[in-house]
């Protein structure tokens, strides 16, 4: 590539980044904010961190939003997995055209269409809202991520060490607990850490799906940023913001090393 | 070799699983949508009628067909009660801020992939990471910004550029900004999947031929990207038009959405029977795209990168 167009991409990528993260970084910047009004400084503090402890509704939410996270992505990631392995791995079978549709519509339906469906299902058929029909539509859409995630490690997936698994006789089950799934394990956990954070970062799902007593935190960040802007709530994001980048940049390191770790046995393997 | 039993039965539990979820808790739901889209608001829970009642059998089928209306509809479909103009002002905004996402995400994905190779996971990573701090919150960062004593008209009156704060938030110019500001990542990522995949030495061949690089950009670089423009214009388009949170934080009282209409139909006039018209109808709209983006998503997938 010609040199000449260096200049342009570095602008490119300044500015750009900088979109991306100036806003972040001025909302964690004014959680240390000592003045109550958010967009004057009016020195250093960090009084609303202390203010999130003792506000019992917004923990009483996080703990809801963690749970319900917890339960649901761990559900998706095996369906979402089992759907990947039914549209890489099986062929044709009855209805796949329908089942492939349904596994990639969530991905973009609008939010406001599956919560209004997934309510009325859970009218029709009489279950109680709350926790568990919460947890059921977040396993529902984030099971499509995870799907999706999975699948494109699969189909890059070299077969012959399955196949020779099963021709020495490794019964299918076996084969795909002691040879597939460690080799596709971090598409696995890339699916289980987005489907997590898709479901904690839910609102219009949520909203729809919820009954009383079970209120996740987007719920309650969204009606008390309804009434105005507050350094408490920017506590509160930063708080999530900071959790979420550790788990992030962690996770890719841990992922990296692993790369590493394989090629260096692949390697070590060609050379016997 | 496995017995063909053994690996039926696996087979078998694998696809039925989340094929039978997915009917249970996707598909269906939308029937019901499009069920009760055609019944009557009644004061009774649930809040509307008729109800289909198995139990009569096929008696009971054929009273429920010969109760279902289209009141719901023709009452979306008045142009006095604004729904139309949400349909349209949303499929409008949705497509210049799909535009804008174009303009805004192409550059950075160029110069992802241009980017030397060690660097690239570490941008990828640059890029993916705002995407995983909730929505809400990016959303909501924007309003300390442009609010009227915000920073960026703070910013502005301090350089001396304006004399009065401007008027951003709360209006249709911050939806825009929101809509661009949280939707980057899904246009900046397929992108750069295909302009990653590019071979360069089609660009040196056309280098060597004589071909200026703006004019190669236009006959080589681009054309190529178009399976990426399309995926990523699709992933904005598609969920935008049917956006709440955005027009509802960033928007002002005459922005209309309908997503946001359908939300207020639902909380506030709490007519279940609307809603759902207004839902079936949106689909309706969308289902176009959405089957161009399946077709899309599965080539890309199934083929093999």
């Amino acid at each position: 590539m010609s040199k000449s167009l260096s200049w342009f991409n570095v602008t490119a990528l300044v500015l750009g980044f900088a979109f991306l993260y100036i806003p972040i970084l001025l909302l964690v910047i004014y959680s240390f904010n000592a003045s109550r009004l958010v967009t004057i400084w009016g020195g250093f503090s960090t009084q609303w961190y202390g203010a999130l402890l003792e506000n019992e509704q917004l923990l009483d939410a996080a703990w809801v939003t963690l749970r319900v996270a917890f339960l649901s992505s761990l559900v998706a990631t095996v369906l979402g997995t089992m759907a990947a392995l039914a549209l890489t791995r099986y062929g044709r079978f009855f209805g796949r055209s329908l089942f492939s549709g349904m596994t990639y519509a969530p991905l973009v339906m609008p939010e406001v269409i599956t919560g209004l469906s997934l309510l009325l299902l859970f009218v029709a058929i009489g279950l109680e809202r709350g926790f568990w029909t919460i947890t059921l539509a977040h396993i529902t859409f984030t099971m499509c991520f995870v799907a999706v995630v999975v699948q494109s490690r699969l189909v890059t997936f070299d077969r012959s060490l399955e196949e020779a698994a099963l021709d020495l006789g490794c019964p299918p089950f076996k084969t795909f607990f002691i040879i597939t799934l460690p080799l596709i394990l971090p598409a696995v956990v890339s699916g289980f850490m987005l489907a997590f954070t898709l479901s904690m970062d839910d609102l219009v799902i949520a909203s729809f799906t919820t009954g009383p007593g079970a209120t996740t935190l987007p719920m309650r960040i969204y009606s008390q940023v309804r009434m105005g802007v507050t350094p408490e709530i920017n506590a509160i994001c930063t708080v999530m913001i900071g959790i979420v980048t550790v788990v992030v940049v962690f996770a890719s390191i841990m992922t990296k090393r692993q790369e590493a770790q394989r090629k260096r046995d692949e390697q070590a393997a060609a050379a016997h | 070799m496995a017995t063909a039993g053994e690996k039926g039965i696996g087979r078998l539990f694998v696809i039925a699983v989340p094929y039978l979820w997915l009917l249970v808790l996707f598909l269906v739901p939308f029937l019901i949508v499009l069920k009760i889209s055609l019944s009557q608001d009644v004061i009774a829970q649930p809040p509307y009628a008729p109800l289909l009642d198995l139990s009569q059998g096929w008696a009971g089928f054929v009273d429920f067909l010969s109760q279902l209306n289209f009141d719901n509809y023709v009452y979306v479909l008045d142009w006095n009660n604004e729904f139309l103009d949400a349909y349209g002002s949303s499929l409008i905004i949705a497509a210049v801020s799909t535009v804008l996402l174009l303009l805004v995400g192409y550059p950075i994905a160029y110069a992802m992939a241009r980017a030397p190779r060690t660097l690239q996971p570490t941008l990828l990573m640059l890029v993916i990471l705002p995407f995983w701090t909730s929505f809400l919150i990016r959303v909501y960062a924007w309003i300390g910004i442009l609010s009227q004593d915000g920073l960026l008209n703070q910013a502005l009156q301090a350089l001396g550029l304006i004399d009065a704060p401007l008027e951003i938030l709360n209006t249709d110019l911050a939806v825009y900004i929101g809509i661009v500001y949280s939707y980057l990542p899904f246009m900046v990522l397929p992108l750069y999947a295909a302009l990653e995949k590019l071979d360069g030495t089609l660009l040196e061949a056309a280098e060597d031929l004589g071909c200026p690089p703006m004019r190669a950009f236009w006959l080589v670089t681009f054309p190529l990207s178009l399976p990426g423009v399309a995926a990523g214009c699709l992933l904005c388009f598609i969920p935008a038009v049917g956006e709440f949170v955005i027009p509802d934080l960033l928007g002002g009282s005459d922005t209309l959405m309908i997503g946001k209409s359908l939300w207020t139909e639902f909380t506030v006039n709490r007519s279940w029977t609307a809603s759902s018209a207004v839902a079936v109808l949106l689909l309706i709209v969308l289902v176009v795209p959405i089957v161009i983006y399946q077709n899309i998503q599965a080539r890309q997938l199934e083929a093999g990168k």
